[in-house]
């Protein structure tokens, strides 16, 4: 980037947050095509897909020796864009990157845990998702038109294997560490099983084997509030309205998720939105109401519904044990060599204590060493990016230490 | 002194003596001469708690350590049971090369496990260990713990179903330094080995040397290898250490019928 455009990005930044120095400063994102016209990706349920362009970002100097690198997986709303101020936000139209560093900034950076003095951080937008990495809203180049509903079941397995071609391509055979939370740390469990050789180590942050019953159904409601919006039209809504209000309840449905009843509590009790007493209507009353709104709004802004439906699928099938072990995880994790840190939270309903623990239990069970932390927190699945001391301390101290002889 | 802690003092060293025949008399009769010294030197005043220099429950240097890196085979599997910051294991992981695995339920000390390099699993162990097969490790430890757990039974018999052998430490509660502290102070014993006072001590299920060896023999499990400390000296178990090892170690395993 020329100190030109940079002078130019500058500007439409908040002041100063470029000359913090634990920030990794602008980014500037990347993309590959992995799979051309003539090789096609081929499809965990099936057919395959072409051609494949995925967006990445990494946090190295070209030249720098790879056998550093630390892979991190993003959840369901994610993108590649981990950390960092994106110096293309206002050519690609991302604006609202304009206001917010990357979303796991708090972590990643000079000096902070995941340190990019220390290690190359490098993260994919997943297959199916709406940033850059190809999915329902790209063009299907035999049909001129976006993909739509056209566009093929994509799995957590395609998604590793997808991470695993991107690697070849950057020449990079084993990675230090492969880390994520929610369904990003499903895509780690999937890299231990898939790709034992060339993990060193594995985090898994609020995330179990498989999406509990409790977790399908939250989903399903997600799927029908978008699939039921008049502007749906079938997935084929590109170029007029998009389906906003399913979306946007899909989104508040899903926050509900990622927090607890006494973290809501906590945040918001039963305070009234700016103002003392009710107007006795159907307006925004509560302040929970309002954050659930202005969540919903500003998701729409910023997230294809398609790809919505696309990812909670590929959530809802992932069941690593079915996939790895004929249905027994024990023997899944038989398969596993790195070194494994599963890190629950105690106020997590979208992927609980218990069912995080399942996992690590397996893995001792498979004879595997193991470390297992459940982290007092009020936070709910959101905990894994908003506790953050103790996620730092965690990840740091694991990346440094050798736990193998 | 007053006159009654006098007669009570004699009367005790009376009852110890008769009760200690096992050992070699006349290092008894010496030993309890001392305490005769001792007794014309106790205080008036309780004195203060010992320094805790062989207890350490942050997991710093344990006169047992040393005991069980040499007893620990190289390349073998060892579970440590409530292994704190992993002290233990992370020197058995460096030197032995061991697959090591701790348990610990404190979240201080689960981080410390892991900045020390040590996997570690946090759970409470009066849950058990349910999750771990049957003889999946070499070498279950149990380092100055049983005495803290709400249900020992449980663990203990866990501990042998889990691992083929058992390590296990605690403070016998049967020294004479014990004894004679409720004996002579009526109030729970503060001393080196447990330096707590009875409101703030982790430990609720005190136990001898002698309770462990009943359940022991109950359970048809027996002791392959015991050391005492005793004096600031580790040695091998004598018969007389209920009543001279301020601490215990001893390696178990369940006889075959």
């Amino acid at each position: 980037m020329s100190v030109r455009e940079e002078e130019a990005v500058r500007e439409l930044l908040p002041r100063g947050v470029l000359d913090d120095p634990t920030s990794v400063g602008l980014t500037r994102a990347q993309t590959v095509t992995l799979a051309a016209e003539d090789a096609p990706f081929p499809l965990e349920v099936g057919g395959s897909i072409a051609p494949v362009q995925v967006e990445y970002e990494t946090y190295w100097r070209l030249n720098e020796d790879r056998s550093n690198v630390v892979l991190i997986a993003h959840a369901l709303s994610g993108d590649a864009h981990v950390a960092g101020w994106d110096g293309d936000a206002a050519r690609t139209g991302r604006r609202w990157r304009l206001r917010k560093p990357g979303w796991w900034d708090t972590v990643v950076g000079p000096g902070k845990a995941l340190d990019t003095n220390r290690y190359l951080v490098l993260c994919a937008n997943v297959l199916g998702s709406c940033y850059g990495t190809t999915g329902p809203s790209s063009i299907n180049p035999r049909t001129g038109e976006p993909y739509g509903l056209s566009f093929p079941i994509v799995t957590v397995g395609d998604w590793v294997r997808l991470q695993a071609m991107l690697l070849d391509h950057l020449g990079v055979e084993r990675v230090h560490a492969v880390l994520g939370g929610s369904l990003g740390g499903q895509q780690v469990i999937e890299w231990m099983l898939a790709y034992p050789d060339r993990v060193e180590k594995a985090i898994v942050l609020a995330a179990s084997a498989k999406l509990s019953a409790q977790g399908l159904a939250f989903n399903a409601v997600g799927r029908h509030t978008i699939m039921s919006d008049p502007h749906f039209n079938g997935g084929d809504y590109y170029g007029g309205d998009v389906p906003a209000q399913g979306l946007a309840a899909a989104r508040m449905l899903a926050h509900i998720t990622y927090l607890s009843d006494a973290g809501m509590e906590l945040k918001f009790g039963r305070r009234l939105q700016d103002k003392t007493e009710p107007d006795f209507d159907f307006g925004i009353e509560f302040e929970v109401e309002s954050y659930l709104a202005h969540q919903g709004r500003s998701f729409v802004e910023r997230f294809d519904a398609n790809s919505y439906l696309y990812i909670t699928r590929a959530m809802d099938y992932y069941d690593a044990a079915a996939i790895w072990g004929g249905g027994d995880l024990v023997r899944a994790c038989s398969r596993v060599t790195a070194d494994v840190l599963v890190v629950s939270f105690t106020s997590d309903w979208l992927y609980p204590s218990a069912q995080c623990r399942e996992l690590a239990i397996a893995l001792c069970q498979a004879r595997h060493p193991v470390t297992y932390i459940d982290v007092r927190s009020s936070y709910g699945h959101d905990a894994f990016l908003v506790e953050t001391e103790v996620v730092s301390r965690l990840l740091r101290d694991f990346l440094d230490k050798g736990t193998e002889p | 002194m007053s006159e009654s802690t006098s007669d009570w003092g004699e009367r005790l060293i009376r009852i110890l003596l008769e009760r200690t025949g096992d050992g070699d008399p006349e290092a008894t009769r010496r030993t309890l001469l001392k305490l005769m010294d001792l007794l014309e030197a106790v205080p008036a005043e309780r004195p203060r708690p010992l320094e805790a220099s062989s207890v350490n429950a942050n997991g710093g240097y344990r006169w047992d350590h040393d005991l069980i890196e040499r007893r620990v085979r190289p390349g073998a599997s060892v579970l440590d049971l409530g292994c704190g910051s992993g002290t233990l294991l992370a020197r058995l992981i460096r030197s032995k090369k061991v697959r090591g695995q701790g348990i610990e339920r404190d979240m201080e000390k689960v981080l410390q496990c892991v900045a020390n390099g040590v996997p570690v699993f946090q759970t409470n162990l009066d849950e058990g260990l349910a999750g771990f097969p049957d003889e999946s490790f070499d070498y279950v430890v149990l380092e100055e713990t049983v005495q803290t757990l709400y249900r020992p039974h449980v663990v203990l018999s866990e501990m042998l179903r889990v691992g083929r052998q058992g390590i296990i430490s605690f403070p016998n509660f049967g020294h004479w330094q014990v004894r004679l502290d409720l004996a002579l102070n009526g109030r729970m014993p503060v001393t080196g080995a447990l330096p707590y006072s009875w409101h703030d001590s982790p430990n609720i299920h005190h136990l001898t040397l002698h309770d462990f060896e009943d359940w022991m023999a109950a359970q048809g499990i027996g002791i392959v290898q015991g050391h005492a400390l005793s004096e600031g000296q580790v040695r091998p178990l004598r018969p007389d250490d209920n009543l001279f090892a301020e601490e215990v170690m001893l390696v178990i395993e369940r006889r075959h019928a």
